[in-house]
């Protein structure tokens, strides 16, 4: 897919989960607003998916390890045809299909149950490594945030992925630089992470979470890399789109309100209006 | 048939706590000689039906086999027979291979074990993980580790997700021993026991262990498999049923019933046998499942006996006392009494003296009876007298001397005689 289609995909998805969080009221902005240009490559570009069968035995396995940001998820599935996009506006309410945090036996191609967080990368290892033994192609990812580093599960589960040479593992870390109480090196320092994924024995690939051309040759550097996992250390700007949200950590946790909404629908529409104008 | 349970308690080599010693004894002319010396020799190659002799005569109820064995060998066996007839299945280990008596599955089925070193968080996300593409997926470690230290995993990775992952906890209750509290795990029970979708099997011995792990792997869905370092009595055979949910009746009796657990089955089997001395017939159950628990054997049993005695390796918080207690207090409340480590961490010292210490041997279920029968006799429903505690029972307190035990009398007697007891 060319880059212009998937940058107005991922900006339509970016519409549709402010639309969605200012109807819920609850739950995560900036960390899904800053994914939505690696979910829309992911799924709309690299993995192998199929809307009609969610649970195709030969499909690419996405795990989602920091379950917060799944109304992106939810988004980037709704507009791939695996559930009615007028879901989303069931998100965190009673009775829905869409829960507050993901969960696999409700949601249409969601594979893992998630939010506590470090979980997902374990079951995403299990997973890889389960399919190397039975010899199958399938590829498995798994987006972390950057906060999870904080977790000792995900270290067990890096030593792990590289102890067992997990070469069909791409792990995507969305280094946003925030998590709830402030920016993470104020909190809990993660540098120098990609040395550290490097000495765990991890190909390491740093990219611009924003460009869609780098997420693209990323992920397929990681598919060609042999005989290690791929940790693809993502800088994203949280909020990204919406000038209100962006960067400031205290749009981790909460929504916009009607007004702000409506002003970042603007803003993104703006954006949206830009990408069309261009010839490339 | 000679009386196996007499030949237990005189027979030097089956006293608990001395695991170096094996039974040299056992003839293996006799029917119980022949199983155990087939159940020594390699269990696991051949499926079960093959190994049990046509003509075997078993007691029904509750035949102690002279033969001692871990519940981990019976894992061992149980888990190599489900990998023989589904290749779906896989173990993992988190550097405790051994131990777990999984080494003989690593060497037969390498592309099917998967080490994930000492970190049993990682070992059931992985063990989920492996469930997504089909697996059936025994994640095996210590049960102070796991589910100790993996129990948000097993919570959202494995019972939320239904995630077919068998959570096998290792070296569990106090009879570890010498290695004390850190890795007595004596609260296992009760942290699986309140997650949705978990199925609680604590098998009584070795056989049933293996049955117990068979059809486990049969079960869709999570499971927590209790094992067990040290070695006791068998006190079911190949022949008794094993269904999961389903009690055994190991023996029959009206007067009371102990609703036994674990390796402690074989402890309330030697209580049964005292007590039938003094004209108390105790019915037996082993309650193999602690949930779901077979709510239908306890309610029968508070009917037909009205006491019930429950026994367990494990705190008394929680376990299969409080399971107990839930089901009988909800339909049909009769006196109870549960017989366990009382809110009270273990310490090191050999399996022997730790089950003399901690209150769980036969003598202390034969006192819980006892005292059980007592509040019976004076139980009478719709008076508000039941809640005082007769004269008869004050008496027989003042003469217990068990240490640091029987807490819960507090509340209903004054404090002096309680004082008196120390």
């Amino acid at each position: 897919m060319k880059d212009k289609e998937l940058e107005l995909l991922a900006n339509s998805a970016r519409q549709e989960l402010v639309k969605t969080l200012v109807n819920a009221q609850s739950g995560h902005t900036a960390g899904p607003l800053g994914m939505a240009d690696i979910f829309t490559v992911l799924y709309y570009d690299c993995a192998r998916v199929d809307s009609n069968n969610p649970s195709w035995p030969d499909r690419d396995y996405i795990y989602l390890s920091n379950g917060h940001i799944c109304p992106i998820w939810y988004v980037t599935l709704a507009m791939r045809g695996f559930f009615p996009v007028d879901e989303l506006q069931h998100l965190r309410k009673i009775n829905s299909l869409l829960q507050g945090h993901p969960h696999n036996e409700t949601i249409p191609g969601v594979e893992n149950s998630g939010g506590p967080l470090g979980q997902g990368i374990s079951q995403a290892a299990g997973c890889a490594i389960a399919l190397k033994a039975d010899g199958k192609p399938n590829r498995v990812y798994a987006l972390l945030g950057d906060g999870e580093m904080d977790e000792g599960q995900v270290w067990e589960a890096l030593m792990f992925a590289a102890q067992h040479k997990l070469d069909n593992l791409t792990i995507i870390i969305d280094r946003n630089n925030i998590q709830i109480d402030g920016p993470t090196h104020s909190i809990m320092n993660l540098e120098p992470l990609g040395d550290k994924l490097r000495a765990f024995g991890w190909n390491v690939i740093g990219i611009d979470g924003h460009d869609i051309g780098e997420i693209k040759k990323a992920l397929g550097k990681a598919g060609a890399t042999r005989g290690k996992p791929t940790a693809i250390l993502a800088q994203t700007v949280p909020g990204k789109g919406c000038s209100e949200f962006e960067n400031n950590y205290e749009w981790h946790g909460k929504t916009p309100s009607k007004e702000q909404g409506d002003k970042a629908l603007a803003e993104l529409q703006e954006i949206r209006t830009r990408i069309e104008k261009r010839w490339f | 048939m000679p009386d196996t349970i007499t030949e237990l308690k005189s027979a030097p080599e089956v006293t608990l706590g001395t695991p170096e010693v094996k039974s040299p004894e056992v003839k293996l002319d006799t029917p119980e000689g022949k199983l155990g010396a087939e159940l020594i020799a390699g269990l696991g190659e051949k499926p079960v039906e093959q190994k049990i002799a046509p003509k075997q005569e078993v007691k029904p109820a509750s035949p102690i086999e002279p033969v001692k064995r871990a519940l981990r060998d019976g894992f061992g066996e149980g888990i190599m027979l489900a990998a023989q007839e589904n290749p779906d299945v896989v173990a993992l280990c988190a550097d405790l291979t051994e131990s777990n008596k999984l080494d003989k599955f690593k060497k037969e089925y390498p592309s099917r074990f998967v080490e994930v070193g000492i970190a049993e968080q990682n070992l059931i996300g992985v063990a989920a993980g492996m469930a997504h593409v089909g697996k059936t997926a025994f994640a095996a470690s210590f049960a102070v580790f796991s589910p100790g230290r993996s129990w948000d995993q097993v919570r959202v990775s494995v019972c939320y997700s239904n995630a077919d992952v068998k959570v096998v906890g290792g070296h569990a209750g106090i009879t570890v021993g010498q290695d004390g509290a850190t890795h007595q795990a004596l609260e296992d029970i009760a942290i699986m026991r309140c997650l949705p979708r978990m199925t609680v099997i604590v098998p009584a011995d070795a056989i049933e262990m293996r049955k117990a792990t068979v059809a486990a792997a049969k079960f869709k869905g999570p499971v927590y498999l209790r094992s067990g370092r040290e070695k006791f009595p068998q006190v079911t055979s190949e022949e008794t049923p094993f269904e999961i949910g389903k009690a055994v009746t190991l023996r029959r009796g009206n007067d009371v019933a102990i609703i036994a657990c674990g390796n402690l089955v074989s402890e309330a089997i030697i209580a049964a046998d005292t007590l039938a001395k003094e004209k108390i017939s105790a019915r037996i159950i082993n309650m193999h499942t602690i949930k779901p628990l077979d709510e239908r054997a306890v309610l029968d049993a508070a009917h037909d006996t009205g006491a019930i005695v429950t026994v367990e390796e494990h705190q008394i918080i929680g376990g299969l006392g409080s399971a107990v207690a839930e089901v009988i207090a909800t339909h049909l409340p009769v006196p109870m009494e549960r017989v366990g480590v009382r809110d009270t961490f273990g310490e090191s010292g050999t399996s022997a003296e730790l089950l003399d210490k901690y209150g769980l041997r036969a003598q202390d279920i034969v006192l819980a009876v006892r005292q059980a029968l007592m509040r019976k006799e004076h139980h009478d429903i719709g008076k508000r007298e039941v809640l005082k505690v007769p004269a008869a029972v004050v008496k027989t307190l003042k003469k217990v001397k068990v240490a640091s035990q029987r807490k819960t009398r507090a509340k209903a007697k004054p404090q002096k005689p309680l004082r008196k007891r120390k």
